[in-house]
């Protein structure tokens, strides 16, 4: 089994205070839509959770939609909100890009970085309303987006500015986002809460057509019975990250730790911009991402190329691509996410694994030459 | 509400506890195997993915069917909208007409409201005071232009039981998209995709003792069916549903779908005796009492009953320390209309609004049957005999 997960951009342990939820959770049997007793004792726990996301997002608890997760949020969002045209970013996750295949798409320069003139002469150019969907921080490179500027250029032009901080929520305070979006969408088990629940938060004011029409739970703006045991999960962690939001610290310098022991001989990609503290992305050269995290697998180290969704597909990272890296790198590049968890001991195993391959493989190509 | 208080809760049609079997199941996913089944790098995404195809197997097996053809969703309103607005989406232009019967799920009326203003036409069917539908009323409504046929299996309200080998069989014959919503019937009634000639079906985990937040939807590969994804994405579940899936539910769901597969014959027999006793019980000590929905064709645990006179609104409050029964179904539950099943079935708002339904489940104790019987009796003579005084004053 596998010692060492630095893979937290995929997916997070799920965090003791969200387990002790979502056991106490485990003993309601009801459905929250039910008037009686079980059914008030499960809509208690539906509404507290609420309250917590609301409290991390800096909004009141009605403007919070459950969902079954970020790509159902996005989808929600993306097909729901009434526009005349489609704006997002060339980085986006693969639930916003081909929820609207046909959308116009934000450059970003050599950082990953949107590219907000870009964006300003697109607004200029479109009639009628726009949305506009970019991402607080890339799931690939942790690369930061300037949600600020770009909102501003979205209330000038009468755009919606939907913010993907599916990645961000737990990592840096949720609050500097909802500040400047009209919608945001969030994922739990990006933040050591469970898989199989996420939300959408929404200015009032804001209208969508929901994905999933039915019994008219969530303010009929998200059909079906709450997944209280999620929920639950989700409202701890959400409570979690209000506590805990800043402690990225520690992870910064243990992800600045592996880029300087490898600066000589690895390409980080999104470095020089504003990146999440557990993200690195790191290209060894001449050696496919496919092998490496082979390598890295079999020493025990759980690491991704790209993201999890895509991580079967043998395709270069799009994102990295949008960035100008050439299709052979991008194909050799590595996403590593670290976690709260992470220790010094799993950051020098990994260092010295990287090491070990890249003598190996350079051997190698030697030998063959 | 503490725990020695607790009422007995007969309403699995609502919801229903999770078996603690299921739950040993789920537990080592919510934490030491917490992986992404979709990271394919490492064991930790190994490990979640090799759980999720088991589950899938053991779903697919519930109902007969190929494990390529069960898509994991997120329940059975996500999977009904999938179904009915995926099809809608992807014959939009080439087929114009749906046909439903008008008691159907909220879900379902609302998705072909959708396909509606998508420009499809939608046959609304009535159903005979049974509560069932006439097969060849199914058979008269199809046209050329017909792209989906949609018959709940078992009904979320009065539990009746829906002639879908029957309907399937017209379908295929007429090249019509058959798609059932199973949500009710899983873990009730046998379900076998192949006798029903079934092209989509929906299922729900927390109907049938597995957790909340997981479903899925079969969709069948021969003769292969079209259908345009809810939600795009990362392209998991064969494009078919983007999103991570949460392992834990899902391997819940799994667990919980064996256990069905397993103990159905056993459990239909042991439910159905206590749903005998209990209408037997409210029979013999209360007058003036209705049975709503056919008796033959229904699932074990499901009554619903009228208690003349009564508003059931009133009923449930008095009987909420004892009982934990519903007016109709759990999303509208809050709503003050009468249900729309009911008067569907032809009674008057009046005698709609005196139905209740109550539903005995895996959990049920024999000796909760009596507490019922004596509880429902009870209120119901006290709340006859106050409307009584108050008519009279």
């Amino acid at each position: 089994m596998t010692a060492c997960y630095l893979d937290h951009n995929a997916t997070t342990p799920l965090g003791l205070p969200a387990r002790e939820a979502m056991a106490r959770a485990m003993e309601v049997t009801g459905n929250a839509s039910s008037v009686h007793g079980f059914g008030r004792d499960a809509r208690k726990i539906v509404e507290d959770a609420r309250a917590k996301i609301a409290e991390l997002a800096g909004i009141a608890p009605a403007n919070v939609i459950f969902t079954s997760g970020g790509s159902e949020a996005n989808n929600a969002i993306l097909r729901g909100v009434n526009s005349d045209s489609v704006i997002t970013s060339a980085v986006e996750h693969a639930s916003v890009l081909d929820a609207h295949p046909d959308a116009l798409r934000i450059p970003v320069d050599t950082d990953g970085v949107v590219d907000v003139n870009a964006l300003s002469t697109m607004l200029s150019k479109t009639d009628g309303r726009a949305l506009v969907s970019v991402m607080a921080a890339n799931n690939e490179t942790g690369v930061v987006q300037p949600i600020a500027g770009i909102s501003k250029l979205c209330k000038d032009a009468g755009a919606v500015l939907h913010v993907d901080a599916i990645q961000w929520a737990g990592k840096r305070p949720l609050f500097e986002i909802t500040a400047y979006a009209d919608v945001l969408t969030l994922s739990a088990h990006k933040f050591n809460g469970p898989s199989g629940v996420g939300a959408i938060v929404v200015k009032d004011g804001v209208a969508f057509e929901p994905l999933i029409r039915g019994g008219g739970q969530e303010r009929r703006r998200r059909a079906g019975t709450e997944n209280i045991i999620g929920i639950a999960g989700f409202g701890a962690a959400a409570e979690a990250a209000i506590n805990g939001v800043r402690d990225f610290s520690k992870i910064a310098q243990l992800r600045d730790r592996i880029e300087n022991e490898l600066s000589n001989d690895a390409k980080f990609y999104g470095s020089n911009s504003d990146r999440l503290a557990n993200t690195t992305n790191i290209g060894m050269p001449g050696v496919s991402a496919e092998t490496q995290v082979m390598a890295f697998d079999l020493a025990g180290i759980a690491v991704s190329a790209g993201s999890a969704c895509s991580s079967g597909k043998v395709e270069p990272s799009h994102v990295l691509m949008a960035m100008g890296v050439s299709k052979q790198e991008a194909a050799e590049a590595v996403r590593v996410s670290l976690g709260p968890s992470t220790s010094v001991d799993e950051v020098e195993k990994f260092i010295e694994t990287w090491r070990g391959l890249r003598l190996r493989t350079r051997k190698d190509a030697e030998a063959a030459a | 509400m503490s725990q020695k208080t607790r009422p007995v809760y007969l309403d699995y049609q609502a919801t229903t506890p999770v078996d603690p079997r299921v739950m040993d199941v789920m537990t080592p996913f919510f934490t030491e195997a917490f992986g992404n089944p979709h990271s394919t790098s490492h064991s930790y995404g190994w490990e979640a993915r090799d759980a999720v195809e088991e589950a899938r197997q053991q779903v697919a097996k519930m109902i007969n069917a190929d494990p390529r053809e069960v898509v994991f969703t997120s329940g059975a309103t996500e999977s009904n909208n999938m179904a009915i607005k995926g099809v809608a989406r992807f014959f939009e232009g080439r087929k114009s007409h749906m046909i439903a019967p008008v008691t159907e799920h909220k879900c379902v009326l609302e998705s072909l409201k959708y396909a509606q203003k998508l420009g499809y036409e939608i046959t609304w069917l009535s159903v005979a005071s049974n509560g069932l539908i006439d097969p060849d009323d199914i058979r008269n409504a199809i046209r050329d232009d017909t792209a989906l046929v949609s018959v709940m299996h078992v009904n979320n309200e009065i539990g009746v039981v829906q002639p879908v080998n029957q309907i399937g069989a017209i379908c295929r014959e007429k090249g019509v998209y058959f798609h059932t919503d199973a949500a009710q019937a899983a873990g009730k009634t046998a379900i076998d995709v192949q006798d029903m000639n079934v092209d989509l079906m929906s299922l729900s985990a927390h109907k049938m003792y597995g957790p909340m937040g997981i479903g899925a939807l079969y969709v069948r590969r021969k003769p292969r069916v079209r259908l345009e994804p809810l939600m795009d994405g990362g392209g998991q579940e064969r494009t078919m549903r983007s999103g991570t899936l949460p392992a834990p539910l899902v391997a819940g769901f799994g667990m919980a779908a064996k256990l069905v597969t397993e103990e159905r014959d056993t459990e239909t027999t042991r439910v159905r005796d206590l749903r005998d006793r209990l209408l037997k019980g409210l029979q013999q000590r209360v007058p003036d009492l209705y049975v709503n929905g056919d008796m033959e064709h229904r699932i074990a645990g499901n009554l619903n009953i009228g208690f003349k006179g009564i508003d059931s609104e009133t009923l449930m409050d008095a009987l909420k320390e004892r009982v934990a029964i519903s007016s109709g179904s759990a999303c509208t539950s809050a709503a003050v209309e009468p249900s729309y099943v009911l008067r569907a079935l032809g009674l008057s708002d009046e005698d709609a609004h005196a139905s209740v339904r109550l539903c005995v489940g895996r959990m049920t104790a024999p000796e909760e049957i009596e507490v019922v019987i004596d509880a429902i009796s009870d209120a119901v003579r006290t709340l006859r005999a106050d409307g009584a005084r108050a008519s009279v004053a």
